[in-house]
């Protein structure tokens, strides 16, 4: 008996760190964006759900194969990032930062009744059942491991962007003294565009990942959008190793929690643990002791 | 006493006697509706005005409809006893989330997103205990036969009308309270500088709680009212993030500084809402949401004091002039 | 090579300077002296960019410099080693190199511009991989120097490379000044230590209370009376 359940709960681990990548994605994303534009995407989960209906109409409608219709999502969600900072960010750059972040959520708001309107309520799915594998009397489906593998590959292409070329050192300084950018040569609003548009693009990934495991419909980003909010401010607004690691200490939470009751108690219990977080480490999972 | 302190007794008595004079069953009920969101969004504005952005305002109104109902269908709690209980369920949960937010000085972007997740997790909540709650499908607190004071259901639409402009008068009230206490002063100058604040002997903790318990407080009671008189709820409809920036939202095209500027945005929204349900038919589902949030970043970009406050700022300054 | 005329600059409803008028040419070195508040360094900022004056005109070898976007004004051959260094903090040294070498221009001679800053700071070659806010004040100042020089500037604006470096480091500093102004380089160098500036540069404007008060080369500088006893307190 016990054996099986350490079975069960060994597989519900390693779903758990499957999850935390796709989830770690998202992190990363709003990261990127907070750290640079010091601003905060509300609607950053609808984002990734256009791109779930995006991968719906081209895989089901017009027929591509997933691998590529991929690309052309991750394109696409990097374009409307992109649009999202022209348009609502960057006449707001000057304005208190609530009214930017407000502004997103009216951009939530914009999304999902889009979405509703242009797509309906029904749920639907891509028709891609990946096979599941068997490994030592676990059972983990492709569609996670691939995610996982992706997300991975996804998260350290930024890596070297960030570590190797001038516009990625620029990202990495921009936090830091954003005033003498100029002085450097550096054109801020490109950078920022730039930014927007990799935020996007990580959006749009994580929707060609999530569309393998979950149903579309317009309010899909409300069952993963909340979740990356709590990573986000646990790891640090901006700190993109704290949101890495919160990512996956949310995801095994999710995943061990559902493993006794509903998925929806699984994120209960990670809101919990978040709660006790801010009391044990209000300043963020790594913030370091003062 | 002049008539600028007259109007408010002049506007109230109007008020009241409408129903008596004028008894369109549909005019009332967008009447009442107004009212009772109009007291929502006076409650999410007792936070807003002090810079205390919440965007779990969803969750709190979540929790006094669901909470009044399910007393009241699984236990045969009273409506008049299930309030309270759920109007302190709703406070509870709300210094759960806020202590820690203020105690460790959690604020702007943070605090935002910490309570935007709180009124996620509310709707999950709700959701996951489908067997109590009835889900995504919604809820129905059992009927009785009749109008029933006990119950708190009524059918006539005057009652309601009359219940709805009680408690938005209330909440006006409570807003002139706030306003006169000393309380209002501390946390505006919270909402300038915390430290400035905290470093003058301003308890910044315990006054951002105390406005917040009041405000969640407020939020419960109109979302266990709308429960009460709509005899319907479903978790879109009174919690989750939709909701909590339905309340910013609203607050925002109506003016954020001044004590009507919700009820104005109320107005605003709700019209516009049913101009466009009944404009587009049954195929409105989501567009009337679509010409809310285009409106919202709109307004956020060009009136960021709303309708009113901008009315009121041009006036000031026309009269400087 | 860059001239000012009567330029009024400030910030808000403070204006800090009123008519200024200056020019450097070709291989000088150049150096502005006054107290502190005299508007030096907003004279530093309107030239590179950062800030636009209400009035006036600059010109850097006959290109109008209110007409170009401030990021592109590096690509006319100033750089700026701003106030208090700005190093970013949390890059390595050699990002901050790369960031000073941001502009496409530079980038293509990236290699050649960090051997030659690497040549003239062997420090900065030994710290290459450390985090710039770790290092001491004197050797961040050579960071930010270096950072301006991965540009190959034709122009160099040093804002007050001595503030708070100690003696010794001031002496370094300068001495660096001088090597890099016998490479050719022209330099405007704004400075508080008026003794040790006025040893490097060929001539000097006094800034007071936003206007030019005095101007000479560094002998009559030395010479006047009033600048001995405000500033050399001699």
């Amino acid at each position: 008996m016990t054996d099986i359940f350490d079975i069960y709960l060994l597989e519900a681990m390693v779903n758990g760190i499957l999850l935390g990548g796709v989830l770690a994605l998202l992190a990363l994303g709003l990261n990127l964006i907070f750290g640079v534009i010091d601003v905060t995407w509300i609607c950053y989960a609808e984002l990734v759900m256009i791109g779930m209906y995006g991968m719906y109409y081209l895989v089901q409608y017009f027929g591509l194969s997933y691998y590529l219709a991929a690309p052309i999502t991750i394109v696409m969600v990097a374009a409307l990032g992109a649009l999202l900072h022209l348009l609502v960010i960057a006449p707001l750059l000057s304005a208190p930062p609530i009214n930017q972040l407000l502004a997103t959520g009216g951009v939530l708001f914009v999304l999902q009744s889009f979405a509703t309107v242009a797509f309906g309520i029904d749920f639907r799915n891509l028709g891609i059942r990946l096979p599941v594998l068997k490994f030592a009397e676990m059972h983990f489906s492709y569609s996670r491991l691939l995610a996982f593998a992706a997300a991975l590959i996804g998260m350290t292409l930024v890596y070297f962007f960030m570590k190797k070329t001038y516009v990625g050192t620029a990202i990495r300084a921009i936090s830091q003294d954003r005033q003498i950018m100029a002085l450097m040569g550096v054109d801020t609003r490109r950078i920022y565009l730039i930014t927007s548009a990799l935020g996007g693009a990580l959006a749009g990934l994580a929707a060609c990942l999530l569309v393998l495991q979950y149903d579309i419909h317009p309010f899909v980003g409300l069952s993963f959008g909340p979740i990356t909010f709590l990573i986000v401010v646990l790891g640090g607004l901006g700190n993109f190793v704290g949101g890495f690691v919160a990512a996956f200490v949310f995801a095994e939470i999710i995943s061990l929690g559902g493993l006794f009751s509903d998925l929806e108690w699984g994120y209960v219990l990670a809101f919990a643990f978040f709660i006790v977080m801010m009391f044990i480490r209000p300043a963020g999972l790594l913030a370091r002791r003062s | 006493m002049n008539i600028r302190q007259l109007l408010p007794w002049i506007a109230g008595a109007a008020l009241i006697t409408l129903p008596f004079v004028y008894r369109d069953p549909y005019h009332l009920h967008i009447l009442i509706l107004i009212l009772i969101w109009s007291f929502a969004y006076t409650s999410w504005s007792m936070m807003g005005r002090f810079g205390l952005v919440s965007l779990g305002h969803g969750g709190f109104m979540g929790v006094g409809a669901y909470v009044t109902a399910l007393l009241w269908n699984h236990l045969g709690v009273s409506p008049w006893i299930g309030i309270p209980i759920a109007m302190v369920a709703a406070a509870v949960l709300a210094m759960i989330v806020a202590y820690p937010c203020f105690r460790f000085r959690i604020t702007g972007h943070y605090f935002v997103l910490v309570t935007l997740a709180l009124s996620g997790i509310v709707l999950q909540v709700i959701t996951a205990t489908r067997d109590y709650t009835g889900g995504s499908l919604g809820y129905t607190p059992d009927r009785t036969k009749g109008s029933q004071l006990w119950a708190l259901q009524f059918d006539d639409k005057v009652t309601w009308y009359l219940i709805a402009l009680g408690v938005w008068a209330a909440g006006l009230a409570i807003w002139k309270w706030v306003d006169r206490s000393m309380d209002r002063y501390a946390l505006e100058a919270i909402s300038e500088d915390e430290d400035a604040a905290a470093a003058a002997g301003v308890n910044v903790t315990w006054e951002k709680l105390k406005i917040t318990v009041i405000s969640a407080l407020m939020t419960a009671l109109a979302g266990a009212l709308y429960c009460q008189y709509q005899m319907f709820i479903s978790p879109d409809t009174v919690s989750g993030i939709a909701v909590s920036l339905q309340m910013v939202f609203a607050v925002i095209v109506g003016g954020l500084y001044v004590s009507l500027g919700p009820t104005v945005g109320a107005i605003i929204t709700i019209l516009l809402a049913e101009t466009l349900r009944i404009g587009f038919g049954t195929k409105a589902v989501g567009w009337d949401n679509l010409v809310y949030g285009v409106l919202l970043v709109v307004f956020i970009i060009f009136l960021p004091k709303g309708i009113l406050g901008s009315i009121i700022d041009r006036v000031k300054a026309a009269r400087r002039a | 090579m860059l001239e000012l005329k009567s330029i009024d600059a400030g910030y808000g409803t403070f204006q800090a300077l009123f008519g200024v008028s200056l020019d450097v040419k070709a291989g000088e070195a150049v150096g502005v002296i006054g107290p502190n508040g005299a508007g030096k360094t907003t004279l530093m900022r309107v030239i590179s960019g950062l800030i636009r004056p209400r009035a006036g005109s600059i010109s850097m070898e006959g290109t109008d410099i209110l007409k170009t976007p401030e990021h592109r004004i590096v690509s006319l051959g100033i750089a700026h080693v701003p106030e208090n260094r700005r190093l970013f903090p949390r890059l390595t040294v050699e990002d901050n190199l790369k960031m000073g070498a941001f502009m496409p221009e530079a980038r293509a001679r990236f290699a050649e511009r960090l051997e030659f800053v690497f040549d003239l700071f062997p420090r900065m070659k030994e710290r290459r991989h450390q985090m710039a806010g770790t290092m001491s004040g004197g050797e961040q100042q050579m960071c930010a120097i270096g950072r301006a020089l991965m540009s190959d500037p034709k122009l160099l604006l040093l804002d007050e490379p001595s503030a708070g470096l100690a003696p010794v480091v001031v002496q370094q500093v300068f001495e660096l000044v001088k090597r890099i102004r016998s490479g050719g380089l022209t330099v405007l160098i704004v400075e508080q230590n008026v003794q040790q500036v006025l040893k490097v540069v060929d001539r000097a404007y006094l800034l007071e209370a936003g206007s030019i008060r005095a101007s000479g080369s560094s002998e009559e500088m030395l010479a006047n009376d009033s600048i001995r006893q405000a500033y050399l307190g001699v």
